[in-house]
């Protein structure tokens, strides 16, 4: 008998999977991670990093992180509460069918398409607009306009809220219909079920969505692009331009603001694995 | 007086009528079990007394006031439901807390209260773990310590043991039954496992098809089944259908074979009747020809259920079934020509109308609606 041991088949299987990570996940982040303390010219310097604490930079990451929060916060309460609308009991069956396909659709719609979408509805001259101008109430003056940071927040809610739906669904399945009657037997009404209960148990899934959805929100490039041309200073658009512009070409300050994102996230992943721990302390 | 009525209780979902007039009056620290093949409206009807669903027609009594539009957080029910109904998120202590807290009860008397029901129940050293930490029977302990904090005036168990394994099934049973009669808690148990409702019950209903088709107590139940149904649904019944040829003498005739039942006497000549017969009252020896009351057969099969052996006996088109002591049983082989005398004074009599088939128990389709 050989005593040589063979690589299970399992393994060699995720072969490819593991060769993706590498090359497309592991290598750009560690060439990143080191273009980021380049010089333009030469040698190594932490002034690309330290740049990043001016303007217009540090502006562009408060910028990014206001629309990122936003957009998850209102579109994980919103998401979660369409969700629920559609998963529970007494909502005809097609609902949740007609939701999660239209969701699958939306949350992967994005870029020139959706900014068209917007600017033809809800631009100075789109559908909407003009249907409420007509009618004596114009948006544009009350202060709206598409083309700001307030544009941008209700361009990725169309993204957001249906991500939401798609994620949290499995999780509001889970939550027993015993629960509810138990609660009540016990004489609880449904907003004393929600808050001992139901948000609880969600809890963990809502913390890991709401991450999600600022991730998503946080990377999205195009769709700001599209809509503001570069008018709404975010992160992805600076690093556009720093990256393959002509005039502010300056790659090493680009792999900074990159390097800057990734710090962005881990903080965020510090304050999340500490809550996600707690919330989920009961299911360990 | 009742404490708890159920009265002229219908309830549709579709075209399927889950409950089709439910008549119940249960005193107050009474335990009534709802026993029913599935689908037969049992837990519809615990149900509708625990406010999660609203009949058609018909009213719920408890205590002299009608409940039938009250909401279910307002009902003052403690019900234990089938399984994983404890709050994920919450301790043992604190799931049997959570209705105290919702009702504003001060902090001691919570702590004092839920101790109790914790030793109570033999939990008393698990109050600090969360549900996926308890077994499946422990998990159920802890829902009735839970149903019993808010003090119901009806407790209501929805087939609580039926997820678990049979030693903890009949180790749990009793437990509940002494809680209950340490309370003295009116209570309304449903099941559809016979030996569970016989055993810890003051009174069974048996339902089917909407209705009840039989109430009394336990051994009225199994010795005096009034209804087809109630004989094949209640323990194992012998079911012989005959017609009476003597009704002076209680003779009756089926398949060739003339019998004497005490029940024929005073029945009319010609009477399609139903011969019930429990198989441990049935006398099996080896075939000799001489006993009286007696049909002559063959053994077909013997089934071990320990103290006893069941055996299945074929009687011409007739078969029967007859439990003897097993270690009697082995001196009757499956092929023995064997004599199975019938008992002439406690066989039971149901009238057959001249079309009416035998009920076939069969598990009905459960209620379409929630």
């Amino acid at each position: 008998m050989s005593g040589r041991r063979r690589l299970p088949l399992a393994w060699i299987v995720t072969l490819p999977f593991f060769a993706y990570t590498l090359l497309f996940m592991f290598l750009p982040a560690g060439s990143v991670l080191i273009g980021a303390f380049e010089g333009k010219t030469h040698g190594y310097t932490i002034s690309n990093v330290t740049t990043l604490f001016h303007h217009p930079y540090i502006d562009a990451f408060k910028t990014s992180i206001e629309i990122s929060g936003t957009t998850a916060l209102i579109g994980g309460a919103v998401g979660l509460a369409v969700a629920y609308a559609a998963i529970r009991e007494g909502t005809p069956r097609w609902v949740r069918s007609a939701l999660t396909t239209f969701s699958g659709v939306a949350a992967n719609f994005g870029g020139i398409p959706l900014a068209f979408a917007f600017i033809s509805t809800l631009g100075p001259l789109g559908i909407i607009t003009v249907f409420g101008r007509s009618h004596g109430w114009d948006p544009t003056a009350h202060g709206f306009s598409l083309f700001s940071k307030t544009g941008v927040e209700l361009a990725y809610m169309y993204f957001q809220l249906p991500l939401m739906i798609l994620v949290i669904s499995p999780a509001i399945d889970g939550l027993r219909k015993e629960w509810r009657e138990a609660s009540s037997n016990l004489g609880a009404s449904q907003l004393q079920f929600w808050r001992y209960v139901g948000v609880p148990v969600l809890m963990p899934s809502l913390l890991g969505a709401i991450i999600l959805l600022f991730g998503n929100a946080f990377a999205a490039y195009a769709t700001a692009y599209s809509l503001t041309a570069g008018t709404v200073n975010i992160v992805p658009i600076l690093i556009g331009a720093y990256y393959s512009g002509n005039v502010l070409n300056n790659p090493h300050l680009a792999q900074a603001m990159a390097f800057g994102m990734f710090a962005v996230l881990a903080v965020m992943m510090v304050f999340y694995i500490p809550l996600q721990r707690r919330a989920a302390r009961w299911a360990k | 007086m009742a404490y708890l009525e159920l009265q002229n209780l219908h309830r549709d979902f579709g075209t399927n009528k889950a409950l089709d007039g439910i008549e119940i009056q249960l005193g107050e620290g009474e335990f009534l079990s709802l026993l029913g093949p599935s689908g037969c409206g049992k837990t519809t009807a615990l149900r509708l007394v625990a406010g999660f669903d609203r009949p058609d027609q018909g009213r719920i009594v408890v205590d002299g006031k009608d409940v039938t539009r009250v909401a279910p957080n307002k009902r003052d029910m403690g019900m234990v439901f089938q399984a994983y109904s404890l709050f994920p998120n919450m301790t043992a202590h604190q799931n049997v807390e959570f209705g105290l807290r919702i009702r504003g009860k001060d902090r001691a008397d919570r702590r004092k209260r839920v101790d109790d029901l914790l030793e109570l129940v033999g939990l008393g050293h698990a109050g600090t773990r969360y549900p996926h930490q308890l077994s499946g029977g422990m998990q159920q302990r802890v829902a009735l310590a839970r149903a019993l904090a808010i003090e119901p005036r009806v407790l209501l168990l929805d087939e609580p043991l039926s997820a678990l394994d049979a030693k903890v099934r009949v180790q749990l049973r009793e437990e509940i039954r002494r809680i209950q009669l340490e309370l003295g808690i009116t209570t309304l148990y449903v099941t559809h496992d016979q030996e569970e409702a016989l055993s810890v019950s003051d009174h069974v209903a048996v339902m089917y098809r909407g209705r009840i088709e039989q109430m009394g107590s336990p051994a009225e139940m199994y010795t005096a089944p009034a209804t087809p149904f109630v004989a094949e649904f209640i323990g194992t019944m012998n079911r012989i259908e005959a017609t009476v040829v003597d009704p002076s003498t209680g003779t009756i005739e089926t398949g060739g074979v003339t019998l004497t039942v005490e029940a024929a006497r005073g029945k009319a000549r010609g009477d399609r009747v139903l011969v019930l017969i429990r198989p441990e009252t049935v006398e099996v020896a080896a075939a000799n020809g001489a006993g009286a009351n007696t049909m002559t057969g063959e053994v077909l099969t013997h089934t071990f259920l320990g103290p006893v052996t069941r055996l299945k006996i074929v009687s011409g088109q007739s078969s029967l079934i007859a439990d003897m002591p097993t270690a009697r049983a082995a001196a009757l082989p499956p092929g023995s020509k064997v004599d199975a005398a019938l008992p002439a004074t406690e066989a039971r009599l149901l009238d057959l109308k001249d079309d009416e088939a035998l009920p076939q128990i069969t598990e009905e389709p459960g209620p379409a609606g929630p």
